[in-house]
């Protein structure tokens, strides 16, 4: 039997310090926490950076280093830094060496790296290697190599590779959500179908019981399946709880692919121990005849700079559309005679249908309305110069030409706010890999010593 | 006529990576369920995202009384045409479907 205690669903999220002291308790044979997804939008990975606080993260990461010296197990965190790039791997690293020497701590880690070298992948692209998911963005050559980061996702393997060096912490860089839960009992011969499928039900701690707040979870893998035990006092894993998981945030709910194969829980069953625990067996993982790992990567898609103004008139708000659409064409007419081509401005109607645009066919607005000018172009000089052009349309442009010039609420000044370099996803591919390390790179070194 | 919110449990819809959004209906009970089954079709859906029927994943999952429909994203996540970064707000759509 292996005993995996999940402290939260991310570090940076919280937890309930009682749950993770009595998760202690229990013995675990590993902590394992993720730290990130790509749930927060491709500025994490495009940068290579974390959307947690320094100082929140320092804290969380302290204490639960704290907590698996006390235990004397592993502890391992996969997709460091919410996006897993190398250079959030390092953030983490340099919080960790920290920690250590404040502590006065000796720790042995391993650092397990996943970003790609785009013109490797290049070449894996020219052999065929790199496979399309759907819906697939087109990619080519250039595409691989705009991309600011490119991250491969780590599976069991690769984390046991991290383990097999017998690190007192794992700090892994992007990785699929289950695979630093699963590592451990596969290594130990529990039964393939119930760790992957304990390792998803787990991943994101106690969102699967009554109390999703409380964090931390202990999840046991045996021969036949998993049981999920929730450490908060007040927490219950329920059968229905427990099942409902595998809908959250999965397009398919019966099957999750990983690298090296996929799991089925069309045949599991879902048993409660009593008013708190849940065991599950008859979950199945089914091997794959290629070994491959997902690719995630993201890349500049310009410089935003954004305005808001806020208007309040009723003959203005009753006409709302036909007053920004003027404003889109006329800004767009005399930006293009300062500045050129090349820039978008998009006024967004926030109060009317800001959240759903096209779709909301049911959008009203209010007593008044929110206009949020976004303005995007190839350099940040150029979308701040057509934000400017913009700016005296927001404030002052009339419904028609015979009326006093109106005038509308800027909530602060300048109205127009920088938003830097902004970035997308363009990869959704998978990578066929001969050697699951291939495409990783795992190091160790001793901290404190 | 009742909109679904009025007789489900909970609908939600949330990203399911980048390019991927996943609708839950929560009924709550096998009428309800049944119900919902029968008047939420995948043609609907698509209606109201604005989708071809044809790349709408349906999922009947009787033992949890739930209706999943999953479907590429209106806008792939965080593009600059992605009005919600996380995807939450794509269930008043549905919520709001007569049943």
């Amino acid at each position: 039997m292996v005993k995996v205690l999940i402290p939260s669903g991310a570090l940076g999220l919280g937890y309930d310090r009682a749950a993770l002291a009595r998760g202690i308790s229990e013995n675990p044979d590993i902590i394992a926490i993720d730290g990130g997804s790509t749930d927060s939008g491709p500025h994490y990975l495009g940068t290579g950076t974390s959307k947690y606080a320094r100082g929140s993260t320092k804290a969380e990461w302290r204490e639960l280093m704290e907590a698996r010296a006390e235990a004397g197990v592993p502890l391992i965190i996969g997709t460091a830094g919410t996006c897993g790039a190398d250079s959030a791997v390092d953030w983490l690293v340099e919080i960790t060496r920290e920690i250590a020497a404040e502590l006065g701590m000796n720790v042995k880690l391993a650092v397990l790296k996943s970003g790609q070298r785009p013109d490797a992948l290049i070449d894996a692209l020219a052999q065929g290697k790199i496979t399309h998911l759907n819906p697939a963005p087109e990619i080519s050559e250039d595409v691989l190599a705009s991309c600011s980061n490119i991250v491969a996702l780590a599976g069991a393997e690769q984390i046991q590779a991290a383990l097999d060096t017998g690190a007192d912490i794992v700090i892994a860089g992007r990785t699929t959500d289950t695979a630093i839960i699963s590592a451990l009992p596969l290594a130990r011969g529990c039964h393939a179908g119930g760790v992957w499928h304990g390792a998803k039900i787990g991943e994101c701690g106690a969102l699967a019981t009554t109390a999703p707040n409380s964090g931390t979870i202990l999840i046991e893998f045996d021969a036949d399946g998993f049981t999920i035990t929730p450490m908060g006092a007040e927490a219950r894993a329920t059968p229905h709880t427990v099942s409902a998981h595998m809908l959250y945030e999965n397009s398919n709910p019966d099957i999750l692919y990983e690298p090296g194969g996929h799991l089925d829980v069309t045949g599991a069953k879902y048993v409660a121990l009593d008013d708190r625990r849940v065991r599950v067996v008859g979950s199945e993982w089914v091997v794959s005849d290629r070994y491959t790992v997902k690719l995630e990567g993201a890349r500049l898609a310009g410089f935003q700079t954004v305005s808001l103004v806020t208007v309040r008139d009723p003959r203005y708000v009753a006409n709302i559309r036909a007053w920004c659409d003027d404003i889109v064409e006329k800004a767009t007419e005399k930006a293009r005679t300062r500045v050129g081509e090349g820039f978008e401005i998009e006024l967004r109607l926030i109060g009317l249908d800001a959240t759903l645009g096209e779709l909301d066919t049911a959008a009203k607005s209010g007593t008044e309305v929110g206009v949020l000018g976004m303005v995007t172009a190839p350099t940040e000089a150029l979308s701040r110069e057509v934000a400017k052009v913009l700016n005296p349309y927001l404030l002052h442009h009339p419904l028609t030409e015979e009326e006093e010039m109106p005038t509308f609420a800027f909530p602060f000044s300048p109205p127009e706010v920088n938003r830097g370099a902004v970035y997308e996803f363009c990869l959704n591919h998978v990578l066929e890999l001969d050697d699951p390390m291939d495409a990783f790179a795992l190091t160790v070194e001793e901290l404190g010593a | 006529m009742s909109k679904l919110s009025d007789i489900a449990v909970k609908v939600r819809s949330k990203n399911a990576g980048p390019f991927w959004l996943t609708v839950d209906i929560f009924c709550g009970t096998p009428e309800v369920f049944s119900q919902v089954c029968a008047s939420v079709t995948s043609a609907r859906i698509a209606e109201v995202l604005k989708a071809d029927p044809a790349v709408v994943d349906r999922y009947e999952m009787a033992s949890l009384n739930v209706l999943k429909l999953s479907l590429p994203r209106p806008a792939i996540q965080g593009t600059r045409e992605d009005r919600d970064m996380h995807g939450a707000s794509f269930a008043a759509l549905v919520a709001e479907l007569d049943v």
